[in-house]
């Protein structure tokens, strides 16, 4: 049923190298509205650095990035959000040392007639959102440095949605979080499927994704190694793909599938 | 939850607390690290006052101590920015020196001579000031733009910065001491004409308390507005009522240092005054250098805190790569930075060189070192994020305290080096604890 859509993001053939190493070799992936694409590895396999292709945090060398069917630009962060495209990064790229309205913010800060910050007006919006996503939430003053890491991931969730992205990236969006608060952002991650948003999420483990993801895209050594719907295969399967590069009858190989 | 809030406002976190001090500073909301300062600055003004005989604790060394705190004060509001961006800035002293010869060359040679306005001229001090403002600006952009753009670090070029322009500083008139300055941009470096007098002094009192009440109001309302708790009453009141008695106290000790004896005669003589038995009393009243550094630190509290650029600066002190990835120009904001606080060093030239009367090449030497220890000792943080203006403010009277205390004590100019050093490493390790243990 998704299939027929035009693809939210259509990458192809990306090539990007550092020194003479090809992080990424030829990859192509695609994400459609209301789809949850896994993107699998191990570390250092180049998902990371494909996608922070994508979220203009990289130039790519080679390759074309097309958002709905339009051929996009995309040479810094700025161009990145301005196509819609938000990024929850692995490293937890929050400003420690402002409060976690100025976070939410960033960059795109509300303000008054006259010009200057309407923090007032901030904080009451923050409010409102991470009272939706973390009701729990009541530390708005306090630089987010004092936070928990759960505290601090749904402030970089909050900031997301706060600006109504239409294509999330979610870089390991739980591997700092504790068992209850990744059950919250699975919790999350469905209510922002139905509202249409297209997901990116990245992990090297497949338990924190498979259940989530609609379809999962497996790279090694810098190339696709396959994709596959993750109700066409189990578990074990991708496991194979992750590790051996060996794509399963229910998948599509890619350039960096092992023949035979 | 959310009902909750909209049905009744949410208790202030003051009345939680039973112990009367800890409730007072949570219901103001007080710094209380700024109020430490404020402490310390006591102490040592006290302690002064005792060692030199009673000499410290005048309306005449009050007065003068705000005098000679005010280049200082201007440049450190912009030193602030520059360290919570970890970067750090070696040659404001060197640009002081350079802008301070330029403005000195304007007015003495270029504007009355060679553009024939003659001597005295009134745009003679308004072009100058512009011309030495546009070349601080150009000096701060052109290091900004090589360590924002060219990537090399802030130090390096600002240590080259430092050896530059204190060349350029000789170079411009080959060692020449320019003098004097335009009667009317002598005003700037503060004297008894360079003070706004007693009436006028008062009505910057009057409109500062007004302001105090205002913003506290404005501060409340917003705060209903959006249903968030609300300082107590009293809290409020007390704030107004502190806030407007330093501002009176701080007026009455200006208002209280008369011109000196001969001044004031000469001055009776030619506007035909009857002198009074026992000598004229004519108040100094805020000095305009005072003015000056106030407004420069009004103005950049104010773009710290109320601007998206104050916000950016910040946000790239506690994470540059975070700020970069929200979309945050940062190398701009980082040339922007460099650009203020040329200005301000402009500022600051206008400042020393009017109240030295002339334009030396050594003009502003070893300020680069002040400047940083006053921005350091006012608790602005080496590791970048961390600082504030008023507490820059503070820690510069506190370093000009020091110095004019030990002068007044009598020691020698070693011993005031060596003190000054001491105090800095000892205020910096004691602001670490106080991190430490607020974690």
């Amino acid at each position: 049923m998704l299939e027929s859509s035009t693809p939210l993001v259509e990458m192809t053939d990306i090539s990007i190298a550092f020194g003479g190493i090809k992080a990424v070799d030829h990859a192509s992936i695609s994400l459609r509205p209301g789809e949850v694409v896994g993107l699998l590895g191990h570390n250092g396999a180049g998902k990371s650095t494909l996608i922070k292709i994508l979220s203009g945090a990289y130039k790519r060398d080679a390759g074309d990035i097309r958002i709905n069917g339009e051929p996009a630009v995309i040479n810094n962060p700025r161009d990145a959000k301005a196509y819609g495209i938000e990024t929850i990064y692995q490293q937890l790229a929050v400003a420690d040392n402002v409060d976690a309205a100025a976070n939410l913010f960033l960059g795109r800060e509300m303000v008054t007639p006259l010009g200057t910050l309407d923090d007032a007006a901030m904080e009451s919006r923050a409010r409102e959102v991470m009272g939706r996503l973390n009701p729990n939430f009541r530390r708005f003053k306090e630089p987010v440095k004092a936070l928990s890491g759960g505290q601090r991931q749904s402030v970089a969730i909050a900031r997301a949605i706060l600006f109504n992205a239409r294509i999330l990236i979610m870089d390991e969006p739980t591997a700092a979080l504790g068992p209850q608060e990744t059950a919250q952002v699975g919790e999350l991650i469905k209510q922002l499927k139905a509202d249409g948003i297209g997901i990116f999420l990245i992990s090297h483990d497949i338990h924190d994704v498979f259940d989530l993801a609609d379809r999962v895209v497996v790279m090694k050594n810098g190339q696709v190694v396959g994709q596959a719907r993750t109700k066409d295969v189990t578990k074990d399967e991708v496991l194979g793909m992750i590790i051996m590069g060996k794509v399963p009858p229910g998948a599509q190989p890619g350039p960096g599938a092992i023949v035979g | 939850m959310a009902d909750q809030h909209a049905i009744s406002t949410p208790a202030h976190p003051s009345s939680f607390t039973q112990n009367p001090v800890q409730r007072f500073l949570i219901a103001t909301e007080v710094d209380t690290r700024l109020l430490g300062m404020i402490g310390a600055l006591a102490i040592i003004w006290v302690g002064f006052n005792i060692f030199s005989g009673g000499l410290f604790l005048t309306p005449r060394n009050l007065w003068n101590l705000s005098v000679q705190t005010a280049s200082v004060a201007v440049m450190v509001t912009g030193m602030v920015l520059v360290i919570v961006t970890r970067n750090i800035d070696l040659s404001v002293g060197s640009i002081l020196g350079v802008v301070g010869m330029v403005m000195g060359i304007m007015q003495t040679q270029i504007l009355p001579v060679q553009l024939g306005l003659g001597l005295g001229h009134p745009l003679i001090w308004v072009l100058s000031l512009l011309v030495g403002l546009l070349v601080g600006v150009g000096i701060g952009g052109l290091q900004g733009a090589i360590i924002a753009y060219l990537r090399v670090p802030a130090f390096i070029v600002t240590l080259g910065g430092y050896l530059v322009w204190r060349g350029a500083a000789w170079w411009v008139t080959m060692g020449r001491t320019v003098a004097p300055m335009d009667p009317t941009f002598q005003l700037i470096g503060g004297g008894p004409a360079g003070s706004i007098g007693f009436t006028w002094s008062w009505l910057v009192a009057a409109a500062a308390c007004c302001a105090i009440g205002l913003g506290l109001y404005l501060g409340r309302r917003q705060r209903r507005r959006f249903n968030f708790p609300q300082r107590p009453l009293w809290a409020e009141l007390s704030l107004a009522i502190l806030g407007c008695g330093a501002t009176i106290g701080a007026v009455w000790v200006a208002n209280a240092y008369p011109w000196p004896v001969r001044i004031a005669a000469n001055y009776a003589e030619a506007n035909g005054i009857p002198v009074p038995e026992g000598g004229l009393f004519i108040s100094h009243g805020i000095a305009i250098p005072v003015l000056i550094a106030l407004g420069v630190g009004l103005a950049m509290s104010f773009l710290s805190k109320r601007t998206r650029f104050g916000r950016y600066v910040y946000a790239m002190g506690g994470n540059p790569e975070a700020a970069e990835l929200a979309g945050i120009n940062t190398r701009w904001v980082t040339v922007k930075i460099f650009m203020l606080m040329g200005g301000l060093c402009a500022i600051a030239a206008a400042i020393s060189s009017a109240r030295l009367n002339a334009a030396t090449n050594a003009l502003g030497t070893l300020d680069e070192l002040y400047v940083i220890a006053a921005a350091v000792i006012g608790g602005t943080s080496l590791a970048g994020g961390v600082g504030t203006i008023a507490g820059a403010l503070l820690g510069a009277v506190v370093m000009q305290s020091l110095q004019s205390g030990m002068v007044l004590m009598g020691l020698d100019s070693p011993l005031q080096s060596i003190v000054v050093g001491a105090v800095l490493v000892f205020a910096v390790w004691l602001d670490t604890l106080y991190r430490r243990n607020k974690q």
